[in-house]
């Protein structure tokens, strides 16, 4: 049976990520154009500056692909891949959870697991590290930044997990209900506990250094010597559309994921009756 | 929700075989260094040295996905 959970997993989240990307290329694709062309002006205003002040230029690099590569072939072929590896990663997570199910109907749980895959693996740890388009984002803060990200994924899952053993534990004692609500509740706790322990990603040394005292690492108004903008910031709207079109892609994945296990849940059942004990099905 | 530890007839039979743990174990496996090049590679480490083939092709994926970059 795992191998058909897994087979599923991986064509259900290719699936998911196809159509995350159509929906991602027509709205999120425009915005990252336009960040990128923001990046590329304050660079050159930024040159112009240098110039203008006798520092040394930076050497900018070639270009390995073109926009159109990137926008198309690279952008599809990046929300596809990770999104079969999702599939995959949610068919390994949910046939260990169909043993031990209890209770929960295998259609129930493959929207329980979806939901606390997307919730952990996604929406928690942008909360505090939300996604960034071009031109935000500075390459010496590059490693900290992806432990940090990567670190709150792995402190989210751990609290979900933790969430669900105590849960069940109290469930044993109290209400069904009562439990979810505590469970749910210290889950809550934990992670704001932990998003306020961890660093904002402005007030790493480096940036601290570098750019003062912001939150983040979007690029605030450049200056001239004597405090006139000569480049705006970051456009708020785009960022803000970015982000919001980057959660709907990830939900997007997501639902298609836990709603095609849901779709399938019985026949995988049918299967599983059929391979394993036929006669106690 | 105690008795809800029981294991349900026919997969506990499941779980003892041996090629179960193989598929799980290999198939995490391969999620993960598929979401690893995807998303991390050429980045803050890399496999590849000083080569940006992936991280420049799948640029948008990485930061419309939420992986840090640049
Ligand atoms: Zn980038």
């Amino acid at each position: 049976m795992e191998k058909r959970i897994i087979g599923r997993g991986v064509l259900l989240g290719a699936l998911g990520g196809l159509l995350a990307f159509v929906f991602s290329r027509i709205l999120a694709e425009p915005i990252i154009d336009r960040a990128i062309d923001y990046e590329t002006g304050r660079d050159d205003a930024q040159m112009a500056l240098d110039r203008a002040a006798g520092k040394p230029m930076m050497d900018m690099g070639t270009e390995l692909f073109t926009r159109g590569q990137q926008a198309n072939a690279g952008f599809s072929f990046a929300l596809i891949v990770f999104g079969a590896a999702m599939g995959a990663l949610f068919a390994v997570v949910y046939y260990l959870a169909l043993r031990r199910s209890g209770k929960i109907t295998p259609r129930s749980l493959a929207l329980l697991v979806s939901g606390g895959m997307f919730l952990t693996l996604y929406v928690v740890p942008s909360l505090k590290y939300p996604a960034n388009p071009p031109a935000i984002g500075h390459h010496e803060t590059t490693k900290p930044r992806t432990a940090l990200y990567l670190g709150m994924i792995v402190i989210s899952v751990v609290a979900l997990v933790a969430a669900v053993w105590l849960g069940r534990k109290l469930a044993a004692r109290l209400d069904n209900w009562t439990a979810v609500i505590v469970a749910a509740a210290s889950f809550t706790v934990v992670m704001a506990v932990v998003m306020l322990v961890l660093p904002s990603l402005g007030q790493l040394s480096a940036n601290r250094r570098e750019y003062g005292d912001f939150a983040t690492e979007t690029p605030q108004p450049l200056q001239d010597p004597s405090g006139v903008i000569v480049y705006p910031g970051f456009p708020a709207d785009d960022l803000y559309h970015f982000r919001l079109y980057s959660f709907a892609a990830q939900a997007i994945l997501w639902l298609v994921i836990g709603v095609g296990f849901a779709w399938l849940a019985p026949r995988l059942r049918a299967d599983r009756a059929s391979e394993a004990a036929p006669v106690a099905a | 929700m105690a008795t809800s530890y029981a294991p349900r007839t026919g997969l506990g039979a499941l779980s003892v075989s041996i090629p179960t743990p193989v598929w799980l174990i290999g198939t995490t496996l391969l999620a993960l260094l598929a979401i690893y090049f995807i998303g991390i590679d050429q980045g803050a480490v890399s496999v590849f040295g000083s080569d940006m083939h992936v991280h420049e092709f799948v640029h948008d994926g990485r930061h419309f996905l939420g992986f840090p970059c640049h």
